[in-house]
């Protein structure tokens, strides 16, 4: 009892050393979690001065509104822009439905087999393959057996094959998170599985499912191994109209002149960088604001 | 007991495991039409199990077998031809912890009815509904606005309103009040006794005084086992069981 009597407890003015300890532990982990912060924004900021640095000095309508050129003056990235968006838009199109149906039937409908959990797994391994095998797949299924060639389509094709693990994983983890009662609640009502899904699970899930599609989308838009093994290395002088056309995509634009040995061209680079994280940037921007629409609601 | 109608629900032997662990063992009961049953015992004696066993919301744990027969009007609720959607269509639920949709207080009631396409004009299926559930009146401003910022007590009648607004033939309450302040807790009560009228209700309750209020059987459980089961007068009051005397008057434990 003797612990706890009041009276030989120190005045509450007075800290106990143990209690001194424990809040000199809490601001000693605040301090490491700041300054670990700190340092990566740090280098964040560094990179984005250099790149900014060398670039913006070209960057300009003209830059956007040109093709590639020989000379650094007239070179620029509407072509290596607009097969970008051709491919992330395709690309989007295709892996969005396949995924999230793929997360509904693995999550909702599977039975909860060996064979379940084996498919599972295995879209878990494949989201670590290294992303030029998936281009060699893609090169060997889309551009040659289907007989797509360079195409838009089979570009995108290829990185819906990249990106569909992950949209998987995470849309699954989203739908995971919806919580069973109210499941069970719209169960009690008398709706039917799909009725469920449809209205409650689906909805609940989607900020979630978003956030991975296009987390997902953006390693897309940055990959240049997979294009550059189906053969989009090459000089593309138009937009393409469809997606069966040509088409370059800004970072193999970049890695192009980058290549290259005149100073003007890895500034041109630079600039091409720029581009691409206004891009970026803009996704995620469109990300937030359906998000913040979905929560709305 | 006296009663020698025909049960509307009947458990005949029901044993309900999970992952091999029985939670309701050999249970046998029947559930009368336009009655109040209530199911008392401790906590975890199976009660929630026992419920849920009545319109196969149990289908949706993965670890649960069940043994013996629960019957609906003398035919197998789990019978291969019976579709558990219509099962919950008569047979409605309010669960034990409140559960709303993150959506709309008007469509949190009206989805349900809005599916099945029940017959009659939605607004004023919604507005009967959350009448009988007593929160008419705190809700009738802000029917658009979100249920979860809602209070637990409010929520919990926001479910008896969904419940409700599918005019089920019974109803399975498990601790409809637990979260209710006594004037919300009374008018749930008077709600019950008017819906008498219409329905079958089973509640699931820790509270003596409302189980002896309010119903007309009650069904005392412990461990899983139907200790006694009969009249609430005579539960309550002569129960044959040394163990039920304990358990109503407080002095078991
Ligand atoms: N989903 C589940 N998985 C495994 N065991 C469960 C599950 N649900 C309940 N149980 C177990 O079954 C037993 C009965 O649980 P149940 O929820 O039916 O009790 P209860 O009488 O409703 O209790 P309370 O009054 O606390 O709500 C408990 O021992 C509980 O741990
Ligand atoms: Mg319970």
């Amino acid at each position: 009892m003797a612990a706890n009597d009041l009276t030989k407890r120190p005045a509450l003015g007075q800290r106990s050393a143990s209690l001194r300890r424990r809040h000199l532990l809490a601001a000693l982990f605040k301090a490491c979690c700041v300054g670990l912060t700190a340092a990566a924004v740090a280098v964040l900021g560094l990179l984005i001065y250099q790149v900014a640095a060398d670039g913006l000095p070209w960057l300009d309508m003209q830059f956007l509104t040109n093709f590639p050129s020989r000379f650094a003056e007239k070179a620029g990235v509407k072509s290596a822009l607009f097969g970008t968006l051709w491919i992330v838009t395709l690309t989007a199109l295709i892996s969005l439905p396949v995924g999230v149906l793929a997360a509904i039937y693995l999550e909702d409908y599977a039975p909860p087999s060996r064979l379940t959990r084996v498919i599972e797994i295995n879209i878990a391994n494949l989201a670590g393959v290294p992303s030029i095998v998936y281009g060699i797949l893609g090169l060997a299924i889309f551009v040659r057996f289907m007989g797509l060639e360079r195409s838009v389509l089979a570009g995108a094709l290829t990185m819906s094959l990249l990106i569909l693990p992950v949209i998987i994983i995470s849309a699954k983890e989203a739908i995971r998170a919806v919580p069973a009662s109210i499941r069970l609640a719209a169960f009690a009502v008398g709706a039917t599985h799909w009725q469920v899904v449809r209205a409650h699970v689906l909805p609940a899930a989607l900020p979630g499912i978003l956030t991975g599609v296009i987390l997902a989308l953006s390693r897309a838009i940055g990959e240049t191994a997979p294009l550059i093994m189906i053969g989009a290395l090459t000089y593309v002088a138009f937009v393409p109209a469809g997606p069966m056309d040509e088409f370059t995509a800004l970072p193999i634009q970049i890695f192009n002149w980058v290549s290259r040995p005149q100073q003007e061209f890895h500034e041109l680079a630079a600039a091409g960088i720029i581009v691409l994280l206004v891009v970026l940037l803009s996704m995620n921007a469109l990300a937030v604001l359906i998000r913040y629409q979905g929560t709305r609601k | 007991m006296k009663n020698t109608d025909l049960p509307l629900l009947e458990a005949r032997g029901v044993t309900i495991s999970y992952s091999g662990n029985a939670a309701v063992k050999d249970v046998s009961l029947a559930i009368y039409e336009k009655k109040i049953t209530a199911i008392i015992g401790p906590s975890g004696c199976g009660k929630s199990t026992l419920l849920r066993s009545l319109n196969r919301m149990n289908d949706f744990i993965d670890n649960v077998t069940q043994e013996g027969q629960i019957l609906y009007r003398n035919s197998d609720l789990y019978g291969a031809d019976v579709d558990p959607v219509e099962v919950r269509l008569r047979i409605g639920m309010v669960f034990q912890r409140p559960n709303p949709f993150p959506k709309s207080i008007f469509r949190n009631v009206a989805w349900g009815p809005t599916i099945n396409r029940l017959p009659g004009d939605i607004n004023v299926r919604v507005e009967r509904a959350l009448k009988q559930a007593a929160l008419w009146n705190e809700v009738k401003d802000r029917l658009d606005d979100s249920a979860l910022n809602l209070s637990g007590g409010q929520q919990q009648r926001l479910c008896i309103a969904r419940a409700l607004a599918m005019e089920p033939e019974v109803i399975l309450m498990d601790e409809p009040c637990s979260a209710l302040d006594p004037v919300s807790t009374a008018r749930i009560e008077d709600l019950m006794y008017e819906l008498k009228q219409n329905y079958t209700i089973v509640i699931v309750t820790h509270n003596m005084q409302q189980a002896s209020r309010v119903s007309d059987y009650t069904a005392f459980l412990e461990s899983g086992r139907l200790i006694e089961y009969g009249d609430t007068d005579e539960v309550f009051t002569r129960p044959k069981q040394k163990r039920t005397e304990d358990y109503v008057t407080g002095r078991f434990g």
